[in-house]
């Protein structure tokens, strides 16, 4: 069982996301954008970063830079929810210190056997 | 595990509503050729979401329209495409299509297809052939290992891979899962103790992985680490060439059951969730409510104990607790009330859009400006008032603000001003369409008037009671009918609807300067001020809203007109007299001479009269409950309530009853 931090903007994601990480026994912390995030990020510690990109106020890439910079999330994995068409995206998250990603539209078991594979 | 992705649909919609209405009303606000970015990016994120969301919820054909419109959000945020006119309306349009969608989607409806794809060609037209594409959906899995028995597969990380949370045990971990795997290790980039930092990746890897693995499967593995490794993959040639894909295949069949049941699952779903309709609560609100029902817990125990050892001494006591029992009872039902409240700019908010299209059509200019967009009210009403609002917006757009070149003449600035402002005014809600157009001409409106038989030729009447007459049905002055407003049902079915919700309309208007219109509305259909009052032994309620004031009468000012019914003097002004009693025919009523009653003077449609009764009781809030749910319509009574004391008293629907007296 891991500590799970869900960050998106998108309420019907976040908790499809988090239903699905519950689901499989996991512990998960939901935020709303990337500052949201962030500060849950350094009150308490996660194994494991799930983040759309695109977001208001803070968008999941540089909230990425930001967490990677945390002694704490040196080694954390960070996946970045994207879509397809987001090419660029992947690059640039990758130089923030991602991990990876998972491309939208992906469904549950995607997800999981993804988080599976970062979780080891 | 499965998981059924139908609970979470509801929120999908609910969400992806609330990011089309950003999209709307972001597009509007574009300043064409010099768009901020940062605005032009809350709507990218809008349909970016919405795109994101209906692919994994399902819906591909949203997904793979907002495809579309994403693409041209995106070449405008990275200025590649000018933010022109043609683009904003076309953006505009996708934008009620995707609703339409959305709609369908909720509804579990099919779709109008010939409308996506009219749309569709329209941005793909803005877009540039060849460079718009209509699908997103990912490549199929082309399954095949090209007839490899193996890789060969170099894997050497560059030092600092594992500070992005990648770990190459872990990839060659799940190589390791693929078939069955050697692994030759490079050590010689390994420093010496003292000059080797424990977070720097120092190794490499040879790997031999022998069984039937697809290269995109590989590849997969490697995806999120290519750019920070050398890596090179060759595969291993069998002498003989197999069936390469016989895995794959077998695999298939076990997929399909699932799929169906979700099918299923989400139909189901669908149908629950298209009949409910929900609210969203501020949070504060919720606490409030909470807060307050600890308060009524508290009260309710602290009586309880009291009735359980209870002697007269503590009588003080007991009456101070009710006290505290009836304060939290009010805090509470208003709480309660609050939850139901919304700000009205659900309502206004799709005025600017409104007013842009409709000012473009006619070739007028047209500012509008909104204010007290956060003013709360009964979501019932946010829900009926549109309509109305709608139509006294169009009405000031098509007949109120004149054509920019009438404008010039009449010595106005060119662009015509319409403003909607909502606040609170004395427990009702005040809503007022502000135009700075030709006004009423009251020449005109009592010419047509008496053409119509309205009025009869040659009535006197004031600038106030001509303008009121646009509300009479069948009233309409447009020349013609155009698209825009006037189809001779108009200003009488505004006023009707707007009656109907408890409230009223009036108008002010200057000939040449402009008009405005007032809407006054209750704040909640539910709970209604009123005023109680006896005839006989019923008890009837009268809306505050319509009392002007309560007299004792004197003789002296009664007037017996023939055939007209009683009237009385106030303040020069003949007035009707209505008794209760004969209208609702109650036989017992105590005052059968107006000096012993009293009388109450009520306004209806700018009508002053006075109801006669025995006598006043109390004022207080009451409950509306429904007569036609419950029994049946009757005239002159718009609903009942129940008493303190469990009796049933009826409300009085005050222009009906009104009505229904000068018929009698």
């Amino acid at each position: 069982m891991a500590n799970i931090l869900a960050v998106d903007d998108s309420s019907s994601m976040r908790q499809m996301v988090s239903f699905t990480l519950k689901g499989a026994g996991h512990n998960v912390v939901e935020a709303a954008d990337g500052q949201e995030a962030l500060t849950k990020a350094k009150s308490q510690q996660f194994d494991l970063v799930v983040t759309d990109v695109n977001m208001p106020v803070m968008d999941g890439i540089t909230f990425i830079r930001h967490l990677r910079a945390e002694p704490n999330y040196k080694f954390t994995p960070m996946l970045m929810l994207t879509t397809e068409s987001a090419a660029d995206k992947k690059s640039e998250g990758k130089a923030a210190g991602a991990t990876g990603w998972i491309v939208k539209p992906f469904n549950p078991d995607q997800l999981l056997n993804t988080i599976n594979k970062v979780l080891g | 595990m499965s998981v059924d992705l139908a609970q979470f649909h509801q929120v999908f919609f609910e969400e992806s509503f609330e990011g089309l209405d950003i999209m709307e009303s972001g597009l509007m606000g574009l300043d064409l050729g010099d768009a901020d970015n940062e605005e032009i990016n809350t709507i990218f994120r809008a349909a970016h979401s919405i795109k994101g969301g209906s692919g994994t919820f399902g819906f591909k054909e949203i997904a793979d329209f907002t495809h579309v419109l994403e693409t041209l959000l995106d070449e405008m945020r990275d200025g590649r495409r000018q933010v022109t006119r043609e683009a904003v309306d076309a953006l505009l349009h996708s934008v009620d299509v995707l609703r339409m969608m959305m709609d369908s989607a909720k509804d579990d409806t099919d779709s109008d297809k010939d409308q996506i794809q009219k749309q569709l060609k329209e941005l793909e037209g803005i877009l540039g052939s060849g460079s718009a594409t209509t699908g997103m959906s990912a490549p199929d899995q082309v399954a095949s290992s090209g007839g490899a028995t193996g890789w060969n597969i170099r894997f050497i990380p560059e030092p600092d891979m594992m500070v992005t949370g990648n770990d190459p045990l872990k990839i060659i971990r799940e190589l390791a899962e693929l078939g069955e795997i050697e692994v030759q290790t490079h050590t010689e980039k390994l420093p010496n103790l003292a000059e080797l930092n424990p977070e720097d990746c120092y190794l490499g890897w040879d790997i031999r992985l022998t069984g039937d693995i697809a290269e995109d499967v590989l590849k997969d593995i490697f995806l999120w680490v290519e750019d920070e490794c050398e890596l090179s993959m060759q595969p291993i040639l069998a002498a003989v060439t197999g069936s390469p894909t016989t895995t794959e295949v077998n695999n298939q069949p076990a997929m399909v059951e699932p799929v169906q049941e979700a099918v299923n699952k989400n139909a189901e779903a669908k149908k629950a969730a298209a009949g409910s309709s929900s609210i969203r609560v501020g949070i504060d609100k919720i606490d409030d409510l909470i807060n307050m029902v600890g308060e009524l817990v508290i009260t309710q125990s602290m009586l309880s104990l009291l009735g359980e050892e209870f002697s007269i001494e503590k009588l003080e006591k007991l009456q101070d607790g009710l006290v505290q029992l009836e304060r939290h009872t009010r805090e509470l039902q208003e709480s309660v009330m609050l939850i139901r409240m919304l700000p009205i700019s659900f309502s206004f908010s799709r005025f600017p859009r409104l007013v842009r299209d409709l000012s473009a059509n006619l070739g007028k200019k047209i500012e509008l400006v909104m204010s007290g967009e956060n003013t709360e009210i009964d979501k019932t009403l946010i829900e009926k008032i549109g309509d109305p609002l709608v139509h006294l917006v169009r009405n000031s757009i098509d007949h109120g603000i004149e054509k920019p070149e009438d404008r010039i003449k009449a010595g106005k600035p060119e662009t015509g001003t319409i403003k909607l402002n909502a606040f609170h005014k004395g427990g009702n809600i005040v809503i007022e369409i502000v135009d700075d157009g030709k006004g009423i001409d009251p020449t005109a409106v009592l010419n047509k008037a008496i053409e119509k038989g309205l009025v009869p030729a040659g009535a006197n009447l004031t600038n106030q009671q001509i303008n009121d007459l646009i509300f009479q049905p069948g009233f309409s002055t447009a020349k013609e009918i155009t698209d825009v407003s006037g189809r001779g049902v108009g200003m009488d079915v505004v006023r009707k609807n707007i009656t109907s919700l408890g409230g009223a309309v009036e108008i002010q208007s200057t000939f040449g300067k402009g008009s405005v219109f007032t809407i006054r509305l209750p704040l909640t259909l539910a709970i209604l001020d009123g005023q109680t009052v006896i005839v006989g032994d019923e008890i009837y309620i009268i809306p505050l809203v319509s009392i002007v004031e309560s007299i004792q009468i004197k003789s002296e000012i009664i007037n017996k007109v023939a055939g007209k019914g009683e009237t009385f003097k106030l303040r020069d002004e003949y007035i009707p007299i209505v008794r209760l009693s004969s209208v609702f025919g109650i036989p017992n009523a105590k005052a059968k001479k107006l000096e012993d009653g009293l009388l109450v003077v009520v306004e209806a449609d700018r009508k002053p009269c006075g109801l006669f009764v025995d006598d006043l009781l109390s004022q207080q809030q009451v409950v509306i409950k429904s007569l036609e749910q419950n029994y049946q319509r009757v005239d002159g009574v718009s609903g009942a309530t129940i008493l303190g004391d469990g009796s049933v008293a009826l409300i009085l629907d005050i222009p009906g009853l009104l009505r229904m007296s000068v018929r009698h």
